[in-house]
Formats: structure tokens, sequence, C-alpha cells
């Protein structure tokens, strides 16, 4: 009963500087808060305030400077980056401003780009995808390139990129700020689904008060500090 | 296969920059065969001479005669199994433009000593048997549309007048080495009419050209025929064939070093382009590598793409060099026969060929491909939020 109520991310004391020649500029402050299982977390502040900085510490694409951070009991601040990379590659979906998608890839392709590096067989890769592109709509999109989809269908192949492996906590930097209204709003309603239906944890970053409203909490930044 | 798709696709990316970078690889390596056959062209003289022919010449310099008297001694000296003698001739065909190697030589003894030269036997005897008659190599007798019978007028420069000869018999190389472009002719033809004319330079030759019947023999053979004519004077300086060829090659030794120092050269620079072009193009894709290690892979993945593409562009490249050199030494053949008679790709160079290719595709990748390997995630997405 316990472990169910216990957060998915535990962050204490968390700080990040950066170095620009003789200068340190101090990114994040002793940050601290925790992230329950299943939660649709926004975090918000204004340009430069380190909200993205946070995320990737969160995702483990960055280090910190001092302080823990606690995903799913493991504190990924001691691992080595060979064994973060691999930590990632399990425990993390990534969603992106710009999708990030390869472009000299297919949808379907750049969706099976996680599970590449998985023992699973090609059948089992095909099923995976498949099922993934199925739950963003785009199972018929799955032989177009890139350049071939709109904005709003290649931030959804990268949803179903983020979702293919199962990870448990997705991170989401900007997702819709490249969108319209319509193509932020359909994103915006497919993570909703991830947290309601496969009791996926989302962390987002974004500028958009109305993206925001659809988080179940909002985490405020402001010059590196924790304000809300 | 997934790594494979990856930088294949890659490759072909920006079809415009790989193919101009392609084009630059492949003429690099066109130019690098070209340049390093031409290197060894210098030397075929000297890797196709025979270990069992002397050459005797004056010991001041090779523009000073010999008497022929001189035949019968040298016969004399033990070891020497034949004795033939010549002249360069150095006429000229109807324009200087035209050249090629012509001598006057004693016809049926060089000939047993260039047993290379094949003869049909019915032209080698009409050759041995008319004194104004001539053999002329296959490739010579095609350019200029000679045939068995045809009269030839050569300009005499060295011995000057109208020399007519008539075309007697036609030689092919009996290997692809073989100088299939030269002209020779009946010494005594050369010495009759100088007896006429220019009787002081009657009965003196360039160059003796003997057989020793084992080659281990060779330099003491040498040594005993200029220590009979020694403090005569005429004396003799007696050398292999390879020896007497080399000492032709080393006039050109500075030539051939700055041609072969080209050849690298042009390797160098087409590295550093395609370096460039690698380093732009790793540099473009930053975001792509900080994406696929986000997803897990590791620097060893990121390395093998760029390493790949860089790879395949500089074979693409050098196959299609090597490709290129085949014509490209046809036509040289064909066009400026005069100068090389034979310019064949030796399978040596088509592998020294794609080995400089391999290179290029392996220094160009060097640094784009530690970068891109190098390069931590959030550096690589640029972002400060």
């Amino acid at each position: 009963m316990a472990a169910a109520t216990e957060p998915i991310v535990a962050i204490r004391d968390l700080s990040k500087s950066y170095r620009r020649g003789e200068q340190i500029i101090p990114v994040l402050s002793d940050i601290s808060f925790t992230i329950a299982p299943g939660e649709f977390l926004a975090l918000m502040g204004p340009s430069g305030s380190g909200k993205s900085t946070l995320l990737n510490l969160i995702a483990g694409i960055d280090r910190c400077d001092s302080g823990e951070i606690i995903v799913n009991g493991v504190d990924i601040t001691r691992l080595a980056e060979r064994e973060l990379a691999r930590w990632r590659a399990r425990s993390v979906g990534f969603i992106f401003q710009f999708y990030n998608l390869m472009p000299v890839l297919t949808a379907f392709e750049n969706v099976e780009l996680p599970l590449q590096l998985t023992h699973l067989s090609r059948r089992e890769r095909r099923e995976h995808v498949e099922l993934a592109l199925e739950l963003v709509g785009l199972a018929d999109r799955m032989d177009h390139f890139p350049s071939q989809l709109s904005g709003g269908q290649q931030q959804r192949v990268a949803i179903a990129r983020a979702v293919v492996a199962d990870p448990a906590i997705l991170v989401a930097d900007e997702p819709t700020g490249d969108l319209d209204r319509a193509a932020a709003s359909e994103i915006l309603t497919l993570m909703d689904r991830l947290v309601h239906d496969s009791g996926k944890t989302v962390i987002m970053v974004t500028h958009d008060p109305r993206a925001a409203e659809q988080a179940h909490s909002i985490r405020n930044l402001e010059k590196g500090i924790l304000t809300g | 296969m997934f790594m494979l798709k990856l930088i294949l696709r890659n490759t072909f990316r920006h079809k415009l920059r790989t193919t101009l970078t392609v084009v630059g690889v492949a003429v690099a390596i066109l130019a690098f065969g070209l340049l390093r056959t031409l290197v060894g062209l210098w030397y075929l003289g000297v890797d196709s001479s025979s270990a069992t022919r002397l050459v005797s010449r004056n010991a001041i310099s090779l523009i000073f005669p010999l008497p022929i008297s001189y035949a019968e001694r040298i016969r004399q000296v033990p070891g020497v199994s034949e004795v033939a003698w010549g002249n360069w001739f150095g006429g000229i065909y109807i324009d200087e433009k035209n050249f090629f190697a012509n001598f006057a030589v004693s016809p049926d003894s060089y000939l047993r000593l260039y047993p290379e030269f094949v003869l049909a036997p019915e032209e080698k005897n009409d050759f041995l048997r008319d004194r104004k008659g001539a053999v002329v190599g296959r490739k010579l007798a095609a350019k200029y549309g000679w045939k068995v019978g045809d009269l030839v007028t050569l300009r005499g420069t060295i011995f000057p007048g109208q020399w007519e000869f008539a075309v007697r018999a036609i030689y092919r190389g009996a290997h692809k080495n073989v100088d299939e472009t030269q002209f020779f002719f009946h010494w005594d033809y050369l010495n009759e009419t100088m007896k006429k004319t220019v009787p002081r330079r009657a009965d003196q030759i360039g160059f003796f050209m003997l057989g020793v019947s084992r080659p281990d023999i060779a330099p003491e053979v040498a040594a005993n025929i200029d220590a009979t004519f020694h403090n005569s004077l005429a004396e003799t300086l007696t050398e292999t064939e390879k020896a007497f060829q080399l000492g032709f090659v080393a006039m050109t030794e500075a030539i051939m070093i700055a041609i072969r120092l080209v050849s690298y050269v042009v390797i160098v620079i087409i590295m550093v382009v395609a370096a460039n072009t690698m380093a732009m193009t790793a540099r473009e894709r930053t975001a792509e590598y900080a994406t696929l290690k986000t997803l897990g892979f590791g620097p060893g993945h990121i390395a093998g793409i760029i390493f790949g593409e860089s790879v395949a562009i500089a074979l693409v490249g050098g196959i299609l060099g090597v490709a290129l050199t085949f014509p490209a030494a046809g036509w040289i053949e064909t066009a400026l026969g005069q100068f090389f008679p034979s310019f064949t790709i030796a399978p040596a160079t088509i592998g020294y060929d794609l080995l400089a290719a391999l290179s290029v595709g392996v220094v160009a990748a060097a640094i784009p491909t530690w970068r891109g390997a190098t390069v931590r995630v959030a550096e690589g997405f640029r972002r400060i939020g």
C-alpha cells in the first residue's frame, strides 16, 4: 500500500549552473519537490527560468551540480553515462517542441528507433510500433517521411516514439510550442489520455497557460527557484 | 541492418553535396592513379630490362661514339654471347611533333637480343634482306597508318638528309610492357651513307648491346670489357641494361619525385575538402545525434553513423575514380602514345587508389566522429530553458 503513494520522482536540493568563460551562471538553486505516479505536471516560467534544464535533469540528459534526483527508486545522479543511457531508454519517453524526428526515416522507422536497442524480434517490434501508431491515430501514415506530415502529425509520431517502449515517465518540452491551436489541443488531449488510460506520468514544460490547464498540477520557476 | 540503412539514407540526404564530394574524391583518385601510373611507367624500361643484357658506351658520355672495331674484341671477352650495336638516329617524320624513337641497329644480332619483339618470320627475313628496310612497332604503324611495303621518309637531325625506308616488318610485344612505338633500320644503311657524305663519322656506333650467357656473370663481364679498352682513346662504360636505364631515369628523378608529391598532395587536398563536408554535415545533425543519444543510443552508434557515411562517400568516389582511370588511361595511350606507349593501370595502383579513398573517408570522419560521439545531449539541443 505504501508503494502506491510513493513519488515516482523525488528531487532534493537540486542545483545546476553553467559556466561561460570565467562566469558561473546559476540556473537552478536548491530545488526540492516530488511527482506522484500518474501525475500530469506542467512546469511553467519565463524564458531562462531553468524549466527546460530541470526537465533535462529529471530525464537524465544533463548532469546537476548537487542534489538528488530519485526516479522510480533510482538516484540517477549516481549513474555513469552508459548506465544513464540505458536507464533513459527504458524509463523515459521524450517529446520535443520541434518533434526531433529523423528526416530520413519513415514514421514507422522513427517510432521503431527506441526498440532497436531492445532484444525484441522484428515481428515484435512491428507489433509494438503499429500499436503505438494506432494509439496516436497515424496507422495509415506509417510509411510517410516526416516531411510528408503536418506539424501535428509529426508530433503525434514523436509521441508514439515516446510511448513505444512503454516507459513510466514522459517528458515533454514545449510540445505544443510549434503547433496551431487545433493541433496543440489534439496533442494535449492525447497526452491526457496517456495519463488517464495508460497511467503514464507526464512532465511538461510549457509557456502556454492553455496547455498548462490540461495538467493536474503546475509548478512555477523563476530565476531557477521554485515559486509555486 | 538498421545502422546500415541510416548510414545509406544519410549519405544521399543532400544529393548535391554528396554528388559534389563523390565527384571530388573520384577526380582526386583518378589523378592519383594516373600520376602513380605515370611514375611507374617512367621505371618501365628499368623493370622490363633483361638481366642478361649489357650496354657498353663511351665512358665520357653517351653522345660520344665508339669505333665499330670494338665489336670483335668485345666478342672475345669470356661470357659474351651476342654483340649488337646501334645509333640513336633522331629522325623526324614530317613534323617535329611526330616524335618516336628511331635507331640504326645491327639487325640480326639486335633482334636476337630482343626476343620480346615478335615478328612474322617472312617479314623478318624481308627486313633482314633489305638494307633500306625498317621494322616498326605495331602501335607506331597503326598511328601513322603504315603497312608492310610502305615507304617512309625521315628527316635526319643528327645525321642530316632525307632518309627513305621501306617498312618490311611490324613487330608486336611479347608482353604488355614492350614498347611498340619504336622504329629500327639497318645500321649498315646509315654507315654506308656516312662513308659517302661525312666519312669521319663512319664506322662509329653509339652503343653496344651485349648478351651474356648468365645473369650472375654480368658484372664480371662488364668489368672485363671496360678493362679491355682501358687507356684507349675511347674508353667504355659497360653496365647492365637495368643500370643503363636507371641512368636515364636518374636524370629526371627530381621530376618524378615532384609528380609523386603532387599525387599525395591531391589526396591531402581532397581529405581536407571531405573533412570539411563531413564536419558541416555533422554540425547540422548535432540535434539528431543528441536525439539519438536521448533515446539511449551510445557514442559508438553515433560514431558509426558519421564514420560510415564518410567512408561510404569516399569509397563511392574511389570506385568511380578507379572506373574512370581505365578510359582515361586508354585515352592517354591513344592520344599521347609517343610519350606513353603502354599506359597500363597496374592492379597495385587500383589497390592504392582504394586505399587512398578509404584513407580520405577515415581521416575526413575523424574529427566529426569524435565531436558527434562526445557531444553531450543537452549541449546538442543547445537549449537552456
